[in-house]
């Protein structure tokens, strides 16, 4: 585990914006595959379609916190647009890299944000 | 910061009086115990001692019955490779569990690809294979059954006995995987007749990379490989002498003080085992109440994912193991829990703690003022998790 990066465990340690969100603007609930760990990501947005706040509950490895924690922080603030272009490499460019056999639990993070954007856009237009 | 080691089924702390048993031999005594000279008989009769050591820590009726090895994989791949080219001309079935070490499993594997015929037995919750289906699956052309006395996950001890008597009964070998249960449980090969038996010092306060396997006499087994005459042809190469005598050492610990040292580390398994059950909510036992190791406590912890609980508890300079597919390398979940039936939910938060003679009631103390805050922080953040009630 001493492959984690000095920013990975300060995330894993101190997680940015963690909880519930009471009626979020949109969530997404990802599973993943690989490992069987869990993701939920709630994202407030205001009428200039900018990310206002952003909450995460996350069961899974150090990794799968770290990076739920810091998109939480890259995302508050973007337009949803901005927002939508966040990969999975930015999330572990910005943790500093991530061990090869933990580059998947980044993807998580991206289809969780992916997820709650969707959800987000589809009801806007419901 | 403190540096508590509870993981001691990975490996252990060698012995301070281990350490000073193989001292001279990286230094002064450095004879090849083959040679005839004055270095080579001083180093011989070392050797010699060690053998006895081990033979006596498990009765052995003679030191000849000791082959050593450089570790229990080795001694695992020598008893299962060496009865399956010994036997092959009996019959190709060999017979294993589901919860092996991957040393056994995978010699498994590979017996398969070379065309032999394995029956992995299933085990019950508490990770004991049935004596009923290991009886029904012995065919006339089974030529091995492997069984591990106790498993290094759950700390779960099979029915050695009783197995044994069954292998008997049919005239089958009887290979143990004891690496994780010699030193920690008396074993008497005059009572219990086990065929083969493999150990490794690094699990019993030994040095690393050096084990042993047992071959009751008369029992048909192929060389491990081919070269000069060292351990009578069996297992050639210079013998590591250092580690051998370490090995030694190591088991005539056991001998001597193996039931008093575990029944301490039973009681403070257990006070660690009572004050994780009366403080913190939602953890389940993995593996036997009572047929187990007195040193392992495997616990699940519901809706929690075991590698953030490895992590923060290394933060606090506690060092556990986890059964999680997160931390496996290969993320897969543990092979030992899946077969227990244990959902997937749950043995993602499996926590195993291996105490080892060195281990002190502060140190649970400690642990217990840590765990109880870590557990509540992550399930805080775990979307699974119902509440508290
Ligand atoms: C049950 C069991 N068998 C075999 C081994 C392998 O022993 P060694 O590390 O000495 O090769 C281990 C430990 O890793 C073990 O726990
Ligand atoms: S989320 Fe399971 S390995 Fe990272």
């Amino acid at each position: 585990m001493s492959e984690y990066s000095e920013i990975v465990m300060e995330h894993f340690s101190n997680p940015r914006n963690v909880g519930e969100m009471k009626d979020p603007s949109g969530r997404g609930k990802v599973g993943n595959p690989v490992c069987g760990d869990i993701m939920e990501l709630f994202i407030k947005v205001d009428e200039n379609e900018i990310i206002e706040d952003a909450k995460f509950r996350t069961f899974g490895c150090g990794a799968a916190i770290a990076s739920s924690s810091i998109l939480t922080e890259m995302i508050k603030g973007k337009s949803i647009e901005e927002a939508r272009k966040i990969s999975n490499e930015a999330v572990v460019d910005a943790l500093g890299g991530l061990p090869s056999v933990k580059r998947h639990c980044s993807v998580l993070a991206e289809e969780a944000l992916t997820k709650a954007i969707d959800d987000y856009m589809s009801k806007k237009t419901a | 910061m403190k540096k508590i080691y509870l993981d001691s089924n990975a490996t252990t702390q060698v012995h301070p009086e281990v350490i000073e048993a193989m001292v001279p031999f990286f230094g002064e005594i450095y004879g090849n115990a083959s040679s005839v000279h004055l270095f080579g008989r001083e180093a011989k009769k070392h050797l010699e001692k060690a053998r006895s050591q081990v033979a006596k820590m498990i009765n052995a009726s003679s030191s000849e019955e000791i082959v050593f090895t450089a570790g229990g994989t080795e001694a695992d791949n020598y008893a299962m490779r060496g009865i399956a080219e010994a036997l092959k001309d009996k019959g190709n079935h060999i017979i294993t569990s589901s919860v092996e070490h991957p040393a056994v499993l995978n010699t498994c594997k590979y017996f398969e690809k070379q065309g032999y015929e394995v029956t992995y037995l299933g085990v019950d919750e508490y990770g004991i294979i049935d004596l009923d289906e290991l009886a029904k699956s012995i065919k006339d052309k089974t030529i091995l059954i492997t069984i591990m006395a106790a498993n290094n996950e759950t700390g779960t001890i099979m029915p050695i006995d009783e197995i044994s008597a069954i292998a008997q009964g049919k005239g089958v070998p009887f290979h143990s995987d004891a690496v994780q249960y010699v030193g920690k449980m008396p074993l008497d090969v005059q009572k219990t007749k086990i065929d083969l038996i493999s150990m490794s010092g690094h699990k019993i306060n030994g040095p690393k990379g050096v084990g042993a396997l047992y071959i009751k006499k008369g029992t048909k087994l192929a060389k491990f490989r081919y070269g000069g005459h060292q351990e009578k042809g069996r297992r050639p190469g210079t013998e590591n002498v250092p580690g051998i005598v370490g090995l030694g050492k190591a088991c005539e610990i056991a001998t001597e003080k193996g039931q008093e040292n575990y029944a301490r580390v039973q009681c403070l398994r257990d006070k660690l085992h009572e004050r994780i059950q009366s403080e913190i909510k939602m953890t389940r036992l993995n593996g036997h109440p009572e047929k187990r190791l007195p040193n392992t406590l495997n616990i699940g912890f519901d809706y929690l994912e075991g590698e953030s609980i490895l992590l923060s508890l290394d933060l606090e300079g506690v060092a556990v193991s986890t059964g999680s597919a997160c931390t496996s390398g290969s993320l897969e979940p543990s092979h030992v829990l899946m077969s227990m039936g244990i959902d997937a939910l749950y043995s993602q938060g499996s926590v195993r703690f291996s105490f080892s003679i060195f281990n002190t009631e502060e140190e649970i103390d400690y642990v217990m003022e840590k765990l109880p805050a870590i557990i509540a922080r992550l399930r805080a953040m775990s979307p699974v998790y119902p509440g508290d009630e």
